[in-house]
């Protein structure tokens, strides 16, 4: 089977310390700043930064043509328009 | 136009320079993220127009969850490094992480059965609210996929015990692997919405 060819070069226990570390200030935040505006746009971004260094990392996109990386990223931009196109109905009822 | 090819009878066949069985498992884990996408979209639906919420910090065990999170970016870990250990041909590091990371799913399993009992002990239940429905369904279909991730992982080791993995031929453990960190990656989502948005 054909692997990525610098796979076996990926920094994966520095990418553990950052995972590691994100997930400790994910949960600090939740609670330092429970009742801030500012919670719910920078969880969503630790949590978007963490997923984004497993698939780039542990799943190798980062070293893996275009093709494979199409197929990774569509369905994201498509789960985007999934989750924010029935909000404009929920926005509607209120 | 690029045409799949076939060089050996027993060669495994690529396209665009990806074996096709890699291809169509990156195709599978596309339709598995339009699944998580579907369940997290009616989440926030569900959640937004809810007139009533509870406190989520109130209700759910925080600190044991992220202790869970822990345990699966840990298994991440391992089953990267027991990919790693194949890759240098080094047989001994593919079986331990491959055993450490199976274990940890069943460790990750274990504790969300327990926080589920306890919550249900509590009288939290999927039919008690929008809340509980919600929640036992993401978790759960999240718990359903590490639990067929555990079986596979059960398979790849029992054959990695047997030598059937080597340098030059491991396909399976790089999709075991794919379908393990993406379990995880859901998992990433899923822990920072369902817990602590």
């Amino acid at each position: 089977m054909a692997h990525p060819p610098a796979a076996h070069r990926a920094p994966y226990m520095r990418v553990f310390v950052f995972l590691v570390v994100l997930t400790v200030l994910e949960v600090l935040l939740a609670f330092v700043l429970a009742a801030s505006p500012a919670k719910v746009p920078m969880l969503i971004a630790l949590a978007i930064a963490k997923a984004t260094l497993v698939a780039m990392y542990y799943m190798h996109l980062r070293f893996e043509g275009r093709v494979l990386r199409v197929i990774a990223v569509f369905p994201l931009i498509l789960s985007i328009v999934l989750a924010l196109a029935p909000s404009f109905d929920v926005l509607a009822r209120r | 136009m690029t045409h799949a090819t076939i060089s050996h009878p027993h060669a495994t066949p690529t396209w665009q320079g990806i074996t096709t069985l890699k291809f169509a498992w990156w195709l599978f884990l596309a339709s598995e993220v339009m699944f998580f996408a579907g369940l997290i979209a009616a989440y926030i639906v569900l959640r937004a127009g809810s007139p009533v919420w509870p406190i989520v910090s109130e209700v759910l065990n925080v600190p044991l969850v992220a202790g869970n999170t822990f345990i699966l970016i840990v298994s991440s870990v391992t089953m990267v490094q027991a990919y790693a250990g194949i890759q240098a041909g080094n047989q001994s590091q593919l079986r331990n992480m491959l055993l450490a990371t199976t274990a940890l799913g069943i460790i990750f399993l274990g504790i969300q059965a327990f926080e589920w009992s306890a919550l249900l002990r509590e009288g939290e239940t999927a039919q008690s609210s929008l809340f509980g429905a919600t929640f036992y369904t993401l978790t759960g279909f999240h718990g359903l996929h590490v639990t067929g991730g555990v079986v596979g992982l059960i398979f790849v080791t029992l054959k990695a015990f047997r030598t059937g993995y080597t340098q030059a031929e491991h396909g399976g453990i790089e999709l075991m692997g794919l379908y393990w960190h993406f379990v995880d990656v859901v998992w990433i989502i899923l822990f920072t919405i369902v817990y602590l948005i």
